[in-house]
């Protein structure tokens, strides 16, 4: 039997550490392992006998890339069990706030780290010396994302200023004005940035996969809706539990995650646009159009596209929040603890975050259950891997190697969110 | 920014060694230094080329990953090329300083003039406090600092 090994020990470019192993026996696929070996951080054992209200700011210490959204799925969950709504501007705060996390997640995975797959280059720096004025780009539409979260937030990675009930400050109408400025020149930037993304050679795979979003009945998902499925799957978020599982698999400290009816599924942008291409609005639909995204799409290679274009879209409804913003009588609705069991999912940049809290009458968490994008990505990345290494398996190993990494990529793992580098190793028998 | 220099202190002030950055910063900041500005940089690397745009001196102080010997204080000097890997000015993110400071010079975004200062650590512990010899390391570290600052004052 031939045997072969590829090794590598870094796979850089996406956010956390972890391997991937590829079996390859008589000239074909025979396994791959999707492996996160970062120490499993226990964050739902460690939330148990804190405050509810910590949960925030707890949870936001688990990604320094995507806090918001585990701000938000925690403060949604509380407030679920505790019974309050909170809705006008402090919704719409919290929606601007998104929109600020979505721009800078969303446009340092394009241009800094996804990119430079599809151009050949080694890395971001090395672009940078040919596509300068598109790196450039990439830092102003972050630095704009991050300016949101600095606002709103209070600070840009891990913010500190969303709590249970609302928020802890709310921005003056005067305050919001300079970022309205700079999210004017984000979006002439963001189109830019899609045209030039669009431009990409893309290679040739589809699978027929199930999608999974949040869907509103008038929003383009961010913090609320319904968990749909392109195969008829309709849940509310309170029988997430029923629909899907997570199990444990030797190779990888995450849980992987499956729909307990189909197995795998796909979670993130490609999955939002494809179940939610209604909700963009007409300007957004007509750039998608013109750089030939439609609904539909089953090419995880152009997910970077769909990101683009949600970048484009989140600068328009971080603008048009913006405009509408009437300062709320109070930066919070009050806050009374109870017992009870909540649930939130929202769409953090990488796919839907899943958070439950079952909380003592003192409003104390008994028990917490944190579901990340990544780990619900993870079993999809490994069977897309399988496909690319078949289809690859006679190019140079350093070829083959590239184009893996560009399929995990695909996905923007946040590596450190699901327990950070990745190493891929392949072995030939 | 109108000031002559801008001295830029990176590290997590929770994680032991690696706040020494922090602390060397606050230590020159207490030298009453004219026309320097000293700041703290705790989050975003990519951040700084916008930091440091407009500045003529840039001096950056951060933790550097074990080697050899706690405590050692290596000046490095990234206009002369690019910066050695093995120090391994990392992040558990996708861009650390290193990066940063390539970034910048691919892009023609380095200043004038720009100094690192990066001390070898020992532990990283959470909420652990500066280990015995990083911490006598600060008070050298930001003299060498105000020396060069105030060497240079000529050329600004």
């Amino acid at each position: 039997m031939a045997t072969k090994t590829i090794r590598v020990d870094t796979l850089t470019r996406v956010e956390g550490e972890g391997a991937l192993e590829l079996d390859i026996a008589d000239g074909a696929v025979a396994g791959v392992r999707l492996s996160i070996f970062e120490p499993p951080r226990f964050f739902e054992a460690l939330l148990r006998g804190r405050a509810g209200a910590e949960a925030p700011d707890i949870t936001a210490r688990i990604c320094g890339i995507c806090p918001v959204a585990y701000q938000m799925s925690a403060v949604h969950a509380i407030e679920d069990a505790w019974g309050i709504t909170v809705d006008g501007p402090l919704r719409a705060l919290r929606r601007l706030l998104y929109c600020g996390e979505w721009i800078e997640s969303h446009a340092l995975h394009i241009v800094l780290l996804h990119a430079p797959d599809f151009l050949g280059f080694p890395d971001a720096i090395t672009m940078a010396a040919a596509h300068g004025e598109a790196v450039q780009r990439g830092l102003a539409l972050k630095k704009a994302g991050n300016e949101v979260l600095r606002l709103l937030g209070g600070r840009e990675i891990h913010p500190v200023n969303v709590r249970v009930g609302g928020f802890y400050r709310v921005p003056t109408r005067a305050e919001l004005a300079p970022l309205a400025a700079t999210l004017e020149s984000a979006h002439a930037q963001a189109i830019a940035l899609a045209r030039w993304v669009a431009g990409f050679p893309f290679p040739e795979f589809a699978r027929d996969y199930e999608f999974v979003a949040l869907r509103h009945p008038d929003e383009y998902p961010l913090n609320a809706g319904r968990i749909v499925s392109n195969r008829g799957l309709d849940i509310a978020v309170a029988e997430y539990e029923a629909a899907f599982a997570e199990r444990h698999v030797a190779h990888s400290t995450a849980l992987q995650s499956g729909l307990r009816a189909r197995g795998s599924y796909l979670v993130g942008p490609l999955a939002r646009f494809n179940l939610n291409h209604d909700r963009l609005g007409p300007s957004v639909q007509a750039l998608a159009a013109e750089l030939g995204v439609a609904p539909g799409c089953a090419n995880p290679f152009r997910s970077i596209v769909v990101r683009a274009i949600e970048v484009v879209y989140a600068c328009e409804e971080a603008l048009r929040l913006i405009a509408a913003y009437e300062p709320p009588p109070a930066p919070a609705v009050p806050v009374a603890p109870r017992a009870g069991v909540g649930t939130a999912c929202t769409e953090a940049p990488r796919g839907i975050l899943f958070h439950r809290y079952r909380l003592d009458a003192e409003g104390s968490i008994l028990e917490a259950r944190i579901v990340p994008p990544t780990s619900q990505n993870q079993s999809t990345i490994e069977d897309d891997l399988r496909i690319i290494a078949t289809r690859d398996l006679e190019l140079p190993e350093d070829e083959l190697r590239d184009h893996c990494e560009q399929g995990i990529r695909n996905y923007d793992p946040c590596i450190s969110c699901s327990t950070h580098f990745l190493r891929l190793e392949v072995r030939r028998r | 920014m109108s000031a002559r220099a801008l001295v830029i202190g990176l590290g997590n002030p929770d994680r032991g060694d690696d706040a020494v950055g922090l602390h060397v910063a606050r230590r020159v900041a207490t030298l009453g230094l004219p026309d320097v500005v000293v700041e703290d940089a705790r989050g975003d690397t990519l951040a700084l080329l916008d930091r440091w745009a407009g500045v003529g001196r840039v001096v950056l102080v951060d933790a550097a990953a074990p080697i050899a010997l706690p405590g050692r204080i290596h000046r490095l000097d990234p206009l002369a090329g690019p910066l050695p890997r093995d120090l391994a000015l990392g992040s558990t993110h996708a861009f650390g300083l290193a990066e940063a400071v390539e970034l910048a010079r691919t892009l023609g975004l380095l200043p004038q003039w720009m100094t690192i200062y990066a001390i070898e650590a020992a532990c990283f512990d959470p909420g652990a406090a500066l280990s015995p010899a990083v911490a006598a390391a600060v008070v050298p570290a930001a003299g060498r600092i105000a020396a060069e600052l105030a060497e240079g004052q000529g050329n600004a």
